[in-house]
């Protein structure tokens, strides 16, 4: 009796994606609609998509979707969670959405412990207007708004998310992933179940960050990419479980 | 029709919106709108309603959205400052064709300006206020009653044209007390099967947007937007008249100012001098037919209000070109005086005032 091994997810529908070769968002949607199936919630949820390379994101996922303005996806999800309790509600975002111009957004989300899961992807540049200087990029990183490498005597250090939205009560579930091999793609899946299932038994905020590449604007193989994104990123921004209902990580 | 109560404006429209079955608030407090969200954040929970105090005026709009985009009746209001914040929201429901209630009890500006009463944001209001090709309903209040009966008429109007509508008050209108009844309930809010709730059974997702990124695709929308924008002023302007019959000189004014004007039109009309006064109630779709039929008969028009001259250029549009017609405005927050306008009437109609 032959047995479907690998199946496309009901959550993820039948259509190319748009993203460069080596981008990882690709990998990242197919297990948010992964989690979504193995969770039964396809039904009830409502994925709230933000602006950047994911803008599109409705495109692929096969649930319903709203569509927010540059970092607002936070206070969209929240106004959509308090009409319908019930519904499972996330936020996908990148690092120039959520990190920048939604700072404030994702920071009272987390704070109100608002019953939403954010999957908030971060390649450390801006994607989709070209390859600009994020607040995620890495000290002497070269972008198109840092063409001398991001200088933090003038514009600061990169933010770290997750140790920041950690010293909120309302932040319930924290973790850092990537997905640059195998064994992290499962641990990556597993981090967003967690998320969503923080959400579903009513605890409070859940975020769980993707390191992810961006080989278009980083101007590199995808090979190279991953190469780079292992030793510049994971060494400022460690993966990890930094909170989980039980307390903060040691 | 319940009996009369005596009610603050702001509170009032807070019960209105409670009466036609809105059960969800974002908001953030601005002098002088503050009662509203106050009213709000004390009564929806004994409805089993959803308060909720933003973090910015720019979350509150954005709740707002995906409270609309999810099939909600939604309100949430501010002042001058708070809605230019909450524009970037406005355009974005605009564009993706959501019904929510925004109510603006405007002060005098620009930037900080003051906290007295303003009509200043009549262009904002009217003419866009946010990026794009887009209309919101407008109405223009002039009373305590008014503000309930155009708040239970803007989630009906909402939800019938799927579009934003602005309650343009100002802040005496928000702070004033008078007696006013409440109608027992709105119009129901019509099926919304668009709206973003989980498929529950459905086959197709409904997606909430408002990109188009093929340019033929978006104009298509708002082509599409622009009929409905037809549709909304062929049928939806509203005004009032107040001895029109036989005048000479129409004084056009709206919100506060038209109480003033009133005042100086009894105050003309008693020393024998044929004055009247026309009221938009939608300031967009500007009742411009039934004021440029006044052009007929008329001499002169006089615009009243409480800016340096805008809602006088819709004016002129109107008459387009066949009368004069002149403005008279406070700004900063200073409200004219029924003797103050009846001194510039006299002047126009002694032929002593400048267009």
């Amino acid at each position: 009796m032959a047995e479907i091994a690998f199946a496309r997810p009901e959550s993820l529908r039948d259509v190319s994606f748009h993203y460069c070769p080596g981008c990882h968002h690709g990998i990242i949607h197919r297990l948010v609609a992964e989690v979504i199936d193995e969770l039964k919630v396809r039904d009830r949820t409502v994925g709230v998509v933000p602006v950047g390379c994911s803008v599109l994101a409705y495109d692929y996922f096969n649930f319903d979707c709203q569509e927010a303005a540059h970092g607002r996806a936070p206070a969209v999800a929240t106004g959509v969670k308090r009409v319908h309790p019930d519904n499972v509600v996330f936020t996908y975002q990148g690092d120039g959405d959520l990190a920048s111009i939604g700072c404030a957004e994702i920071v009272h989300a987390a704070a109100r412990g608002e019953k939403i899961t954010t999957v908030f992807v971060n390649n450390a540049i801006y994607g989709m207007t070209g390859g600009q200087m994020a607040p995620t990029s890495l000290p002497d990183q070269v972008t198109t708004t840092s063409p001398y490498g991001r200088k933090v005597d003038l514009v600061g250090m990169p933010i770290k998310v997750c140790e920041m939205l950690a010293t909120l009560d309302g932040a319930k579930y924290i973790a850092r992933v990537a997905v640059n091999n195998p064994a992290n793609m499962a641990k990556a899946k597993a981090a967003i179940k967690k998320a969503f299932e923080i959400q579903l038994s009513g605890l409070g905020f859940a975020i769980v960050e993707v390191l992810s590449t961006c080989p278009t604007n980083w101007g590199m193989s995808p090979l190279e990419a991953v190469t780079w994104m292992e030793k510049n990123m994971m060494p400022y921004y460690p993966l990890g479980v930094f909170k989980t209902p039980e307390g903060v990580a040691k | 029709m319940a009996e009369k109560i005596l009610m603050k404006g702001n509170e009032a429209i807070g019960e209105a919106a409670v009466v036609a079955g809105c059960r969800h608030y974002f908001g953030y407090p601005i002098t002088p709108q503050s009662e509203l969200i106050e009213y709000m954040a004390k009564r929806l929970p004994q409805v089993n309603g959803v308060f909720l105090q933003a973090e910015s005026e720019v979350a509150a709009i954005n709740m707002v959205y995906g409270a609309a985009g999810a099939g909600a009746r939604v309100m949430t209001s501010s002042s001058s400052p708070g809605i230019s914040l909450k524009q970037e929201g406005i355009s974005y429901i605009a564009g993706a064709e959501l019904p929510c209630v925004i109510v603006n009890m405007a002060r005098g500006g620009p930037g900080l300006g003051s906290i007295q009463p303003g009509q200043c944001d009549y262009f904002q209001a009217t003419k866009g206020g946010g990026h794009g090709d887009y209309r919101n309903i407008v109405l223009v209040p002039n009373s305590v009653q008014e503000l309930v009966d155009c708040t239970v008429l803007a989630f009906e109007l909402a939800d019938k044209y799927r579009n934003p509508v602005m309650i343009l008050g100002d802040g005496a209108l928000g702070q004033m007390m008078e007696p006013v009844a409440f109608p027992d309930k709105a119009a129901e809010a019509p099926a919304k099967p668009w709206a973003s709730t989980g498929l529950k059974g459905r086959k197709e997702p409904n997606v909430i947007n408002s990109l188009h990124i093929q340019a033929p695709d978006l104009e298509k929308h708002n082509y599409h937007l622009q009929m409905k924008y037809k549709t909304i002023k062929d049928n939806e302007r509203r005004s009032e008249e107040y001895r029109t019959e036989d005048a000479e000189l129409v004084l056009v004014a709206y919100g506060i100012t038209s109480r003033v004007a009133q005042s100086a039109v009894d105050m003309a009309r008693a020393v024998g001098l044929k004055v009247g006064l026309f009221r938009p109630i939608t300031a967009w779709p500007f009742p411009y037919e039934e004021l440029g039929r006044l052009a007929k008969t008329a001499r002169g028009f006089l615009a009243v209000e409480l800016s340096a001259g805008q809602m006088v250029e819709d004016v002129r549009l109107s008459v387009t070109g066949a009368k004069p017609v002149y403005y008279y405005g406070r700004t900063g927050g200073m409200i004219c005086s029924p003797k103050e306008v009846f001194g510039i009437v006299k002047k126009i109609m002694l032929g002593e005032e400048d267009k």
